[in-house]
């Protein structure tokens, strides 16, 4: 077989590592917690870092008013089927070899990885601002208005006395290897055509 | 001329030299610097080793940090704590039932670790309580105290609780002499009639729970101090014994008549061949046997109704006595088992007997007659050797890995340091002061970590800042890693430390649990969540299964409670989260609070006298909206209507 499929073929499967590995970690660290709380996102749940994490984050926010995050969301009930979908598609795409084809994988998983990302920050925007009212503790910044406990899309933050770091976990970079990889198999796939790699 | 002046001011310089460098040494100042960097343990790190000192007449086992030496936790063991509701709570206080019923103190005073082959393994410490005989077991994956069991025919539990090279027994030797059975008769009587009771309780290997498997019923002398064969040895325990006199008044001069005492060598693994044969006698006995189980959190009491016992006299082989001057105290075998060390207190030598020489001695029958049918053995032909004018009143000997032994001396306040085999004495240090007992981690076992030695002092006097008449009692740190002993530091202790027993922290610290899990938890009034809550009443007895989380009770609110009824709390702390414990208290509540961890079940038992509304809140600082964690409870008159009803927030 063509190496170009054989990449594409691999850039395909790399994604299905998401039904048995995490997407993404969010990770709480203070003072006095040594060993910080921390939830996993996977495509089709959130779930303890280490066991009794979510209960003791959601414990932490009930007092600045935030709701309790939730176990289960409807993108949990479309994400596998999303995934599934670009993983049986990459694999016809492979074996059918056509690079033009691998192209578009690729912009399709940039697509739905950018449709995901905007969605994740809807709901972080949501969480970090949709307060309770009646909570008990409500701090003004300087300029008098309230403070809101959005965590970051990526990187790591100040939320009062947390660290909040918020990155890809193994399954998201195995999804973007796999992307890479189907780059690749288009690039491979130019030079089998008999194009020359391109003057760097 | 000038020649005899130059001279004279050399040698005057010279002098003044070496008395000012004399005088810098003495001082110290560079060494005091390096100790200090010994005992240092800078914040955040840990300490090296666990020590777990007995408390002796508090009740209870302090757990230390060595070479800091900063206190960790006081275990309640055989003392009321209200501090943790030990004692008090519905779930901890049978842990304190006896047959003479509820005892809500004892004098607690030597812990033993676990070991496995020889070497401590960090699994359980056994401790003695020594005016109600009983054993007390602490599972070392919670520092809590999971088991007493109380020993029959005995007064006085001091020759206890020693455990053997893998766990096979702990021991339990009565102190005092005693009728058995008990019965009415002259004190004067005693001699000859009194008897003294060495137990021997096998630990199970997987649960750690006591059993006493046989009783050896032996003469009434005072059993002291017990240490266990090992390695070579392992199969016998040695027993130390002063007033074989049998004086029963004015001990002090009638129990120290005699030039020699014993050493009961009793061979346990004989013992256990005449067990299965059936060489024993079955005696009623009334004793509790109290456990504590993680998954219920409460403690349960089961009453044993006989006792096993052997008579050594008609047990040929059992035990036998090693003449030992001068009412021996401590009784150690050195790592190798070889070594059984007689620190007779009122002796000026150390004697230290042979284990070969005493098989040989068996062997070849060389008796020096017998007592009470047990044969006593020629003290010429079981000495190994004496260490000789070491210091005054010899009490208690430790070993390193070096094969040295260490003696404590109570009269001259002192430690000694002498070699095993030649019998020299190699260093000595002076402790503050009257030193009792020391302990090198691992010095009762085959294995020792010759690094730290542990005095465990009687007096104070002016070593701390003082407290009004009543001081703590002290413990010095000792390095023990070089040819002479250095003192690193000094430190206060709980209570009375009788003994200790140490380990490297390695063994229990990754096993140490942080919470306890909630769907394990099988208390039969547990509430899981805040749905399970309620409040039922039985008659005039009002069960409240309540919970706590960060930062409110559920139920908060509670009606329909009656004057005259008895409110038990069953609260239920819901957190799995690390060290956030939660406490209870009701005002008028005739006990204490309760001091609840993740995960547990804990009840305590109110009767309101007084009709009206009464506040409950939670007693550990838990959240930054601690203050707010309370809750009301409305007491109505005898007979009112009042439905019973329970809400948070209005549901």
């Amino acid at each position: 077989m063509k190496a170009s499929k054989i990449l594409m073929i691999i850039a395909a499967l790399l994604p299905a590592s998401l039904f048995f590995l995490p997407m993404w970690t969010i990770e709480l660290s203070a003072p006095q917690y040594p060993e910080p709380l921390g939830m996993e996102i996977w495509i089709n749940k959130i779930a303890d870092m280490k066991t009794g994490d979510l209960q003791n984050i959601n414990l932490m926010n009930h007092y600045v008013g935030m709701k309790e995050i939730p176990t289960h969301i409807p993108e949990f009930d479309v994400f596998p089927w999303v995934v599934g979908g670009m993983v049986i598609l990459g694999l016809i795409f492979g074996f059918i070899g056509n690079r033009f084809l691998f192209l578009l994988w690729f912009w399709l998983s940039a697509i739905f990885g950018t449709i995901g990302m905007y969605d994740f920050y809807q709901w972080q925007y949501d969480y970090g601002h949709s307060l309770d009212p009646k909570a008990a503790i409500k701090f003004m910044d300087s300029a008098g208005e309230l403070i809101t406990y959005q965590p970051p899309l990526i990187g790591k933050q100040m939320i009062l006395n947390f660290e909040a770091s918020s990155w890809p976990a193994i399954g998201a970079y195995l999804l973007f290897l796999g992307m890479a990889l189907s780059i690749i198999a288009y690039w491979v796939g130019r030079y089998e055509a008999g194009h020359k790699f391109p003057p760097l | 001329m000038k020649k005899t002046i130059f001279s004279i001011t050399a040698i005057a310089a010279l002098a003044i030299g070496m008395i000012g460098c004399g005088a810098k040494k003495d001082g110290g100042g560079a060494m005091s610097g390096s100790n200090a960097e010994k005992v240092y343990v800078a914040p955040g790190e840990h300490d090296e080793f666990y020590a777990f000192i007995s408390g002796g007449f508090s009740g209870q086992l302090a757990v230390y940090g060595l070479p800091s030496g900063r206190l960790f936790k006081v275990i309640p063991v055989f003392s009321q704590d209200p501090e943790k509701a030990y004692g008090y709570s519905e779930e901890t206080k049978p842990l304190l039932e006896t047959s003479y019923g509820f005892i809500p103190w004892d004098d607690a005073h030597h812990p033993d670790l676990s070991q496995t082959k020889g070497v401590i393994d960090g699994r359980w410490c056994f401790i003695n309580g020594n005016n109600t005989p009983r054993i007390a077991r602490i599972d070392l994956k919670t520092f809590e105290t999971v088991e007493t069991i109380e020993i029959p025919n005995s007064a006085g539990n001091h020759s206890s609780s020693y455990v053997t090279d893998n766990t096979e027994y702990v021991v339990a030797g009565t102190r005092f002499a005693v009728p058995v059975p008990q019965r009415d008769m002259p004190i004067s009587e005693y001699k000859g009639n009194f008897k003294g009771a060495l137990s021997f309780l096998a630990v199970d290997p997987t649960s750690g729970e006591m059993d006493i498997a046989f009783q050896i019923m032996m003469p009434g002398f005072d059993y002291d101090k017990a240490h266990p064969g090992r390695g070579k040895s392992h199969g016998w325990f040695f027993f130390t014994t002063y007033n074989t006199e049998e004086a029963n008044s004015l001990m002090e001069v009638n129990s120290s008549q005699n030039d020699k005492d014993f050493i009961a060598a009793v061979n346990w693994k004989k013992a256990e061949e005449y067990m299965a044969a059936g060489k024993f006698k079955t005696m009623p006995a009334n004793y509790a046997h109290n456990i504590y189980s993680d998954r219920t959190h409460s403690a349960t009491t089961t009453w044993k109704k006989e006792v096993k016992v052997l008579n050594p006299a008609e047990c040929p082989g059992l035990v036998y006595f090693l003449p030992t001057p001068k009412s021996p105290h401590g009784c150690d075998v050195d790592p190798s088992g070889e070594y059984i060390v007689g620190s007779g207190k009122l002796s000026a030598n150390v004697t230290v007997h042979s284990f070969t020489k005493m098989l040989d001695a068996i062997k070849n029958e060389k008796y020096d007659g017998e007592a009470y049918g047990i044969p006593i053995l020629k003290f010429e032909d079981v000495l190994g050797g004496t260490v000789v004018q070491p210091g005054l009143g010899p009490l208690h000997t430790e070993f390193d890995d070096k094969g040295n032994a260490y003696t404590t001396f109570f009269i001259s306040s002192e430690v000694v340091k002498w070699k095993l085999g030649t019998w020299e004495v190699l260093d000595r240090k002076p402790t503050y002061y009257s030193v009792g007992h020391l302990m090198i981690p691992g010095g009762n076992s085959q294995k020792p970590w010759g690094k730290y030695l542990l005095a465990m002092n009687k007096i104070t006097k002016d070593r701390y800042l003082p407290t009004g008449p009543e001081l703590c009692q002290s413990a010095q740190l000792y390095d023990i890693s070089g040819d002479k002993m250095e003192l690193l530091s000094d430190f206060p202790t709980i209570g009375e430390p009788h003994y200790a027993a140490a380990c490297p922290a390695d063994l229990i610290k990754p096993n140490s649990q942080k919470i306890y899990k909630l769907e394990k938890n099988e208390h039969p009034w547990v509430a899981k969540s805040e749905k399970e809550t309620k409040v039922t009443r039985k008659g005039n007895e009002v069960h409240v299964q309540m919970t706590m989380i960060r930062s409110h009770f559920s139920p908060d609110n509670i009606e329909g409670v009656k004057v005259g009824d008895k409110v038990y709390f069953h609260v239920t702390n819901l957190e799995q989260d690390f060290d956030v414990p939660h406490g209870f208290a009701m005002i008028g509540a005739n006990t204490s609070e309760l001091l609840i961890m993740p995960g547990q079940t804990e009840t305590i038992v109110w009767e309101p006298k007084r009709v009206g509304v009464w506040p409950m809140y939670c007693t550990d600082f838990c959240s930054a909206l601690h203050q707010e964690m309370q809750g009301y409870v409305r007491v109505s008159p005898v007979g009112s209507s009042t439905q019973l009803s329970w809400s948070l927030d209005g549901e």
